[in-house]
């Protein structure tokens, strides 16, 4: 058995800086989800067909599951989290809530991140264009058009925010 | 006698403490045998409790799934929870409340009847008493049984119930760590389970080495039979000996299921048990009609693969499980493991949706026999994409023949429908059997024993929505039940229903057309339950359905009823589609008589969920078998419906507060597929009776 020498690496993950153990090929979400106590991300599939990992590194979305830990050294991302200091994060988690837009709720974070990257993009998004930012997510539980809607509100209440 | 009146729960678990206690200050502890599974139950058990008990919801402690304290109902299925967990709270409740007020009229010399309760605080004509549900929580005894003899609120008095509060769960969910998937535990151990081939297959020779190497940190092998599990400290090691475990591994003997398993033709051409559930007789005259509709494997598909955590200390077994049953997945972890049940506790964690039985018992089976085997550490299982999607049970396959002889103005004279099933309820604990996968792998192994079918009083499994809705003449009912089908089935949301429903409303069209009729004309001539007819008469009216309009056009709208398990709620749903090569449903209108619906937007979301799943299982899922095994282990290969192919949806739900509520969350999953399987046909010019409706079948339809 060849033991695995530790390979140190550094980013941040949601505005802090963390220095983690990469070695291996170890993949982000793992660490995210293990050493650094972040269980926001959700393991899914593994397989980059899914979107429950997705995470923003450099404000893309990105597949946590698969993406190597020792890819994002100094890089910047987040997590849903991050909504404890993200005024977009924060508004679309309670246009979602307001929305109901979930039922178990498994794939929201990784949406809610989708949805982020494509507000930062496109303050003000149509439905096509925010069903395309979506449709690298599953959802089983058929909570689509709620999250749409959602998607929307959050979108609309931003513009009134800044609208002076 | 009383006792009959109560509904399930209660009759089960007739202690009010077992369902209610004031033991903190300010605060209610409601326990449900329930579970919450994204369906929103708990807050609609809420909102039936804090009504009862005139407190507001937020004082509300609801305690859920814990085998051995809360309640024993069962598994979370069939849409039974508002019915009977709801019901039995609902009497508890009013009970308690009637219970506080009488000892608070005989300690102020009142009549009860002037007092009335404001959030937990009881008023003699509207002014403060200085009692309250907790200060005279220790005078009242609260471990007699229920007598069912106090009346719960009248409809017209509801403030809570019949509003749309949030769900409780959801923020929690949106946030940090919410699921059985994020809970910590100081001295976790990670573990991989190798899954058997094929039911009864035989694991060959390892070679132990290649684990250990791929793994390249210290990783333990634990072998029992052919039940093989990789366990370590660093998750990632043990997943990468898990991988080379399942590359490497060889099996034999066992159930191998043929490459053709998944024809319907196949299931009809097994021995089966032949059961005649009704009687009705054949028509001698009339025009025959006759067509044979089917669907294949579904995958559960949860979006979060199934997990568990288990600790032994030698004595006492701890297990975390998302499963749908907590008392009977401990009667069977017990059994399996040699242990005594009241050694053996049981808790549900919340999870992703499984919409029936996927892996999450199997998986609390694995990590309670690693725990065993490592004591004094937690065992984390954690099931892969490819477990989730081929080793948790399937939705059974399933052939439907109908057959009706049009009478007079193109009416059946007769009706008969035969069923072939793969078996739809196989939990633990069903039919006397473990039914845990892990098990199945020990050395040892009890020999398989073919399940029954659910039973009649379950709202039947195979046969569930056999009975066509409609006034018809001598119907006549047979299943052929596959009892010894070779792959595991076992409950997805809706059972039978899915397939019957789909089948029956099929035909309904086929008849229609036959006799010259209007699809929504011809239904409404068929049935008098007023309910049924409201129901279908306004979805029409949403819809805008037109008898005229143009078929075998490239779209096409069509129509689907049903009333769930035939005592359950009642929906009607209107499909639109648009095809080519491809099917895209654009929209679809519901109607929905759920009776008092407790939390319409959580209802909604149910209905709205329910149909966009039912739409995914129409057109595109069904799994496939190569040598011996599901072809299904990553999502690729088993395609759900996308953001960009998900119809419009439109519910609106009758006004019918006055009746009992009506479990609702199957409903949609029949009436959806009928509806568009009749708007494809529709827009097609020819019949598609096999599920899914992909675009072979669409492309082998046009040709
Ligand atoms: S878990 Fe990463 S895409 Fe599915
Ligand atoms: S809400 Fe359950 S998977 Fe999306």
């Amino acid at each position: 058995m060849s033991a695995l020498a530790p390979q140190m690496v550094r980013f941040t993950v949601n505005g802090q800086g963390v220095e983690v153990d990469a070695a291996g090929d170890v993949p982000l979400l793992a660490v995210l989800r293990g050493e650094l106590g972040l269980t926001g991300s959700r393991f899914g599939c593994g397989l980059e067909q899914c979107g429950a990992c997705t995470v923003l590194v450099d404000g893309e979305p990105a597949y946590a599951c698969s993406r190597p830990a020792w890819s994002v050294a100094d890089r910047s991302v987040a997590t849903i989290e991050a909504a404890e200091h993200d005024l977009v994060l924060a508004a679309l988690r309670r246009a979602f809530l307001d929305e109901q837009a979930g039922q178990c709720g498994y794939c929201l974070s990784g949406i809610i991140l989708s949805a982020r990257a494509l507000l930062a993009r496109e303050p003000s998004p149509d439905r096509p264009a925010i069903v395309a930012a979506l449709d690298r997510h599953l959802c089983r539980c058929g909570a689509h058009n709620r999250i749409v809607r959602a998607v929307q509100r959050a979108a609309a209440r931003l513009a009134e925010e800044v609208a002076p | 006698m009383i006792a009959n009146q109560l509904p399930r729960s209660l009759a089960d678990n007739p202690r009010l403490d077992a369902w209610i206690g004031f033991d903190r200050p300010g605060q209610v502890r409601i326990s449900t045998g329930k579970v919450e599974l994204g369906q929103g139950v708990l807050t609609a058990i809420a909102q039936i409790a804090a009504e009862e008990l005139d407190v507001a919801p937020t004082r509300l402690r609801l305690v859920s799934g814990e085998a051995g304290e809360g309640p024993n109902e069962g598994y979370t299925a069939g849409s039974y929870s508002v019915e009977n967990s709801g019901g039995a709270l609902r009497i508890v409740c009013a009970e308690v409340r009637a219970l506080f007020l009488e000892r608070t009229a005989v300690l102020l010399d009142c009549a009860a009847e002037e007092l009335d309760v404001d959030d937990g605080a009881f008023r003699r004509d509207g002014r403060p008493t200085g009692f309250d549900y907790w200060r005279l929580a220790g005078d009242i005894d609260l471990s007699r049984e229920a007598t069912g003899g106090a009346s719960p609120k009248p409809v017209a008095a509801y403030r809570l119930v019949g509003r749309s509060l949030p769900r409780t769960d959801l923020p929690e969910k949106i946030g940090g760590g919410a699921f059985i998937h994020d809970m910590r535990m100081p001295d976790l151990l990670h573990a991989r389970v190798l899954r058997q081939a094929w039911r009864g297959a035989v694991l060959g020779a390892l070679d132990e080495r290649a684990l250990h190497r791929a793994a390249r940190r210290t990783i333990e092998v634990v072998r029992e039979g052919s039940f093989l599990a990789l366990l370590g400290d660093d998750e990632a090691s043990v997943e990468a000996a898990a991988a080379v475990a399942r590359e490497k591994a060889t099996w034999s003997g066992g159930e191998r299921p043929p490459d053709e398993v998944a024809d319907a033709g196949w299931l009809m051409a097994q021995p089966t048990v032949e059961r005649v559930i009704a009687e009705g007789e054949p028509a001698e005259a009339g025009e025959k009609i006759e067509a044979t509709y089917s669907r294949g494997f579904i995958a559960h598909a949860s979006i979060g693969p199934s997990c568990a955590l288990a600790h032994w200390d030698g004595t006492r077994l701890d297990v975390w499980t998302h499963s749908q049953g907590v008392y009977p997945l401990r009667q069977s972890l017990a059994r399996a493991l040699g242990l005594d049940p009241g050694a053996v506790a049981v808790r549900h964690r919340q999870a992703a949706g499984c919409y029936g039985h996927n892996g999450a018992d199997d998986a609390a089976f694995d990590a309670a026999l690693l725990a065993t085997r490592r004591p004094g550490r937690t065992v984390r299982v954690q099931w892969t994409r490819a477990d989730e999607l081929t080793a948790s049970p399937f939705g059974a396959p399933m052939a439907v023949r109908l057959r009706a002889a049009l009478g007079p103005q193109g009416r059946p004279a007769d009706w008969g429908i035969e069923i072939w099933s793969a078996p739809h309820g196989q939990r633990p604990g069903m039919h006397g059997v473990v039914n845990l996968i892990g098990a199945e792998a020990l050395p040892g192994a009890p020999p398989r024993v073919p399940p029954g079918d659910v039973p009649d009083a379950n709202g039947f499994g195979s046969a569930r929505n056999a009975h066509a809705p409609y006034d018809l003449p001598a119907q006549r009912i047979v299943t052929h039940f596959v009892a010894g089908h070779p792959v595991r089935t076992s409950s997805l949301r809706g059972l039978g229903a899915f397939a019957n429903v789909f089948a029956i409303e099929s035909f309904i069209d086929e008849l229609a057309e036959a006799a010259g009729r209007d699809p929504v004309a011809y239904r409404l001539s068929l049935l008098a339950d007023p309910r049924a007819r409201a129901t279908i008469e306004a979805v029409a009216a949403m819809a805008g359905w037109s008898p005229d309009a143009p078929a075998g056009e490239g779209t096409a709208k069509g129509i689907g009823f049903s009333r769930y398990k035939n005592k359950a709620a009642y929906m009607a749903a209107i499909a639109e589609v648009e095809l080519d090569e491809e099917v895209r449903v654009t929209r679809v209108w519901c109607a929905v008589d759920a009776g008092l619906v407790i939390n319409p937007d959580g209802a909604a979301n149910q209905v709205e969920g329910g149909v966009v799943q039912a739409a995914s299982w129409a057109l595109k899922e069904s799994v496939r078998f190569q040598d011996g095994r599901a072809g299904c282990v990553q999502w690729d290969d088993y395609p759900i419906l996308r953001f960009s192919e998900v119809p419009a949806v439109e519910i609106r739900f009758m006004d019918m507060a006055s009746e009992p509520p009506l479990g609702l969350g199957e409903v949609a999953q029949g009436p959806t597929a009928a509806a568009i399987g009749n708007a494809v046909a529709r827009a097609l010019g020819a019949r598609i009776r096999d599920l899914p409706l992909s675009r072979d079948r669409i492309i082998e339809a046009l040709l």
